[in-house]
């Protein structure tokens, strides 16, 4: 068993400057995780609750002709049956994605629950409320729905031709900023350009052209999605979710309901993993309604099989990719096309896939067509570092390609392309300061790199990976107590640790021990607006609201403290929780005396922070992986592994090696065994945890994390965000080192056993 | 509807007695009924761990036994781990390690652990990645959980 390590280059000075980050103590709400009792979002109980359950359509794409709930609601224990009808009408209005814009709402509430057409298998179609799960589920069978049974599109490149049905029949092509004359599948067609390809291409001296593909994969989070919510008949709603973002869930419950924001109130639940899958609502306007019509809180939970059928898989996709490099290795042209499924409607992650690309690397001459495409699919969502994993996947394996002809280390061709700081990206905005070169080295450096790979059909493939990150608004309420501690108050739903991540940072700042801060996570009616729970942004983004509270209750301590030894504020200073006059006159007093004092006298010390940043720079990684390939049986067994990752500044260094160890795991898995199986009626073959087969503990090793440390600028402590990236290079490390291991090179994902299997006989 | 059954158990050393339909598992019975919620449904058919309890000293997931089956038997839930002393030595090397991130699984895998760690108690790697196999977890790559397991034999050993 190989230790996991930590690599940073400014450690020594991080241990003299921090005395509590970069240390490892255990988190907040440790003790309710490891006793069963953190209430989960099935977890919920109420008073007279009801039980919600779903009713979806058997076909992959149909009209809904009529739907007969008569028999449903004659049922002993049936309390409630809706329909879409029961929504109000989404008409015309619009929901306000920020920067995205105004978009229509039907999609979102079509697909919440289908109006007029099923367009994906398991999209729900009506629902009952009743006393037990199973009279709610007994009643699904006597709702009568009659279909219109089309036929689905399953495939990116089938739905983009011509004479492909259509999943929307209103559906218009956005070409590069133009509407389409006639309806298509494809959504968008976007484009980014950057140098000129003609003359990029002709600088190569080598040239390949490769297509790739990724199979629809699911996040897999272990809990399923859980609504429970209570309409009073004064018109307040209130909502116990599980989900990634409260605030989200307001927001679209708000506009699918038509109803103000100020009379619903979101409660957060601990929640079971999300990975980007928990943003979109699907039972929570449901269980509304039904809560509405049966008077009575209603919970709606959805089983397995539902969460595979309709919750957010990532897309499926297509990549084509062309790439030029002169004999030294240099990259000069890069071109690609990438045709990512959105789902039943429109609206996959395409833009992030073209943006993130080509970001590690410094290439003058791009050229990205993204093309947004509906299928008869769930609606994606995002899931890790969405849209980076498809289209890195190509850039990754090509450049193995290039280092095996021309004889180059893979950490080399990757050293003389890397991105620095001031390198234009494909899509025209500047790189902020990055660790591409750094990580690189390290990942070069390290003991695993140095060590050769020995036996027959093993091989060793590195990847890199890079994902934006982002910042969005972070808000918290923090406040003193008597006895000296804090009382934090969050909007970001804790799905990592985060509760710790964000305490330690306003603990930095008052120099008091983190188990003096007591964080909580708290509803939309008590903490200021929070994005999600994403995008790598919480340690980083709200982990800086706390860090201004910490500023905020550090002044006014000052302040207070002045005021009672009659000094002047300057002349009073605070370090390491004791607060001391710095005129020479010695005076000083802990935080937790003053605190009591200013307690008793009814003086309140607290602040309520909200920040929008901007700066979250990139987070970069590096991967290396041993394999060895059963030639017999194409199983791939995952001998070592060890990711390399730029964290800016690890503030909890366990958590940072839990997002890379995670992150990696969900990229091993997506490389070699996850897939959504669909048969020719467009129907999901594999809706469970046995046939959509996820990593065990038995499936891999231990994962080696190495965490290299430059400090982004665009954060107090230097935090870049870490969750994401990890999951980006596993796939191209492990084609790459099948490559190395027997000689075929695989751009299809999964490598599944099968597949290999029949690369390893199309070779011989 | 079948009338319902009379169920006599002893669950975390305490004697209960319940009243279920046949049709509800042992996971509805103790979610539901007995409002133990630390037991968590993951996937209802056996396939990823999150409701393991330990059934007569078997490990078994609660969503494939009946409630109605565990008559005149002895189960353990994640709630009963805790002693008078404290945190049972698998929670706090769980702890200890950060081997949970999520923490919806973390009660199955503490009740396989204890499971593993009762039949053999030097239990190796290789030993706890085979047994936790039927345990699923989606935030931490095992890792930590594997670590966790491992940190807590001698802990185990001590207090034998």
């Amino acid at each position: 068993m190989n230790p996991t390590q930590t690599m940073a280059p400014a450690q020594t000075e991080v241990e003299q400057k921090y005395k509590v980050i970069g240390t490892r103590p255990i988190r907040h709400d440790g003790v309710d995780k490891v006793t069963g009792r953190a209430v989960y979002g099935a977890d919920v109980q109420l008073p007279g609750m009801l039980h919600g359950k779903v009713l979806r359509s058997p076909h992959a794409h149909a009209n809904i002709k009529s739907i007969n709930t008569a028999k449903a609601e004659a049922l002993y224990g049936v309390k409630a049956v809706m329909t879409a009808a029961d929504f109000p009408d989404s008409g015309s209005r619009t929901a306000n994605l920020g920067e995205l814009g105004e978009v229509p709402l039907k999609p979102m509430c079509d697909n919440v629950m289908a109006s007029d057409k099923a367009v994906y298998h398991g999209h729900a179609v009506a629902a009952v409320a009743a006393t037990s799960p199973h009279i709610a589920e007994e009643a699904l069978g006597l709702i009568e729905v009659e279909y219109e049974v089309l036929p689905p599109v399953m495939d990116v490149l089938k739905a983009m031709d011509e004479d492909s049905p259509l999943v929307h029949e209103d559906l218009y092509t956005d070409e590069l900023g133009e509407k389409s004359a006639k309806p298509s599948n494809v959504a968008s067609h976007t484009r980014h350009v950057k140098g000129d390809l003609s003359q990029g291409f002709a600088a190569a001296d080598h040239v390949l052209e490769r297509e790739y593909r990724c199979a629809t994969v699911h996040q897999g989070y272990i809990e399923p999605h859980a609504a429970t919510a209570m309409w009073n008949p004064d018109g307040y709603l209130t909502m116990w979710v599980t989900t990634q973002g409260a605030f989200t869930v307001r927001t679209s419950v708000h506009q699918i309901l038509d109803i103000p924001v100020s009379k619903l109130k979101v409660i957060p639940t601990e929640i079971g993993g999300g990975f980007g899958g928990k943003i979109p609502v699907y039972g929570e306007p449901v269980a509304a309604v039904l809560s509405r019509k049966a008077r009575r809180p209603v919970k709606v939970v959805m089983d397995r099989t539902e969460v595979f059928q309709a919750t957010g898989p990532t897309s499926g996709s297509y990549v084509k990719l062309k790439m030029g490099v002169t004999n030294q290795g240099r990259i000069t042209a890069a071109e690609t096309m990438l045709a990512y499924e959105a789902g039943g409607y429109p609206g996959s992650i395409v833009a992030l896939g073209g943006i993130c690309m080509f970001a590690p690397y410094n290439i003058d001459n791009t050229t990205i067509d993204m093309y947004d495409v509906v299928v008869n699919k769930p609606k994606t969502a995002a899931y890790r570092a969405p849209g980076a994993p498809n289209s890195e996947f190509a850039v990754e394996c090509m450049l193995d390609e290039f280092c095996e002809r021309l004889g180059l280390d893979p950490m080399e061709i990757r050293l003389l392309n890397g991105a620095k700081e001031g390198d234009i990206q494909s899509h025209g905005i500047p790189h902020p300061r990055i660790g591409c070169i750094e990580t690189t080295e390290a990942a070069r450096d390290c003991e695993h790199y140095q060590t050769p790979l020995e036996g027959p059909n093993r091989g060793r493939g590195v990847a890199s990976g890079y994902w934006v990150n982002a910042g969005l608004t972070s808000s918290v309420t923090a406040r003193l107590n008597g006895d000296g501690t804090v009382t934090l108050q969050e909007g970001s739903t804790d799905i990592g640790g985060t509760r710790t991540s964000i305490a330690m940072q306003l603990a930095e700042v008052l120099g008091i021990p983190v188990e003096d801060v007591v964080p909580s996570v708290v509803d939309t009616d008590s903490v200021g607006y929070t994005e999600v729970t994403g995008g790598s942004r919480v340690t980083f983004a709200t982990g800086w609201a706390a860090y201004n509270a910490g500023q905020a209750i550090k002044s006014q301590l000052i302040e207070q403290a002045a005021d009672l030894w009659k000094v002047d504020k300057d002349q009073v200073s605070l370090a390491d929780g004791v607060i001391t006059t710095t005129n020479g006159d010695s005076r000083s007093m802990t935080i937790k005396e003053l605190a009591a004092d200013l307690s008793q006298k009814g003086i309140d010390v607290g602040s309520r922070e909200t920040v929008t940043p901007q700066n979250h720079g990139g987070a970069y990684a590096t991967h290396v992986v041993d394999v060895e390939v059963d030639p017999d049986t194409g199983k791939v067994t995952i001998l070592r592994y060890t990711a390399v990752q730029d964290a800016g500044r690890a503030i909890h260094p366990s958590y940072v090696e839990g997002q890379m160890q995670g992150g990696v795991v969900q990229g091993i898995g997506w490389a070699l065994n996850e897939e959504y199986f669909y048969n020719e009626d467009g129907l999901l073959m594999n809706s469970s945890f046995l046939d959509y087969r996820m990593p065990t503990s038995l499936d891999l090793p231990m994962i080696e994390t190495i965490i290299v440390e430059v400090p982004n600028p665009g954060h107090p402590y230097g935090v870049r965000g870490v969750g994401e990236v990890p999951i980006v290079p596993p796939q191209a490390a492990i084609s790459n080192a099948i490559a190395r291991a027997v000689g075929v090179r695989l751009g299809d994902l999964p490598m599944s056993p099968q597949t290999v299997v029949k690369a390893l006989s199309a070779k011989s | 509807m079948a009338a319902k059954v009379h169920v006599t158990a002893t669950l975390n050393g305490e004697p209960v007695e319940f009243l279920c339909e046949p049709r509800q598992s042992l996971l509805e019975v103790l979610r539901d009924e007995l409002k133990l919620t630390g037991s968590k449904e993951g996937c209802n058919n056996g396939n990823c761990g999150a409701c393991s309890v330990i059934l007569d000293g078997l490990l078994v997931d609660a969503c494939i036994v009946l409630g109605a089956e565990i008559d005149g038997c002895t189960v353990e839930t994640i709630e009963g781990l805790m002693g008078s002393d404290g945190l049972h030595p698998l929670q706090q090397t769980f702890l200890e390690n950060a081997a949970l991130q999520c923490g919806i699984c973390t009660p199955g895998f503490i009740m396989a652990g204890k499971a593993l760690l009762e039949k053999n108690p030097q239990a190796s790697e290789g030993d706890i990645r085979h047994w936790c196999a039927g345990n699923l977890c989606r935030c931490t790559g095992y890792d930590k959980i594997v670590r966790a397991i491992m940190d807590a034999e001698p802990q185990l050993e001590v207090k034998k």
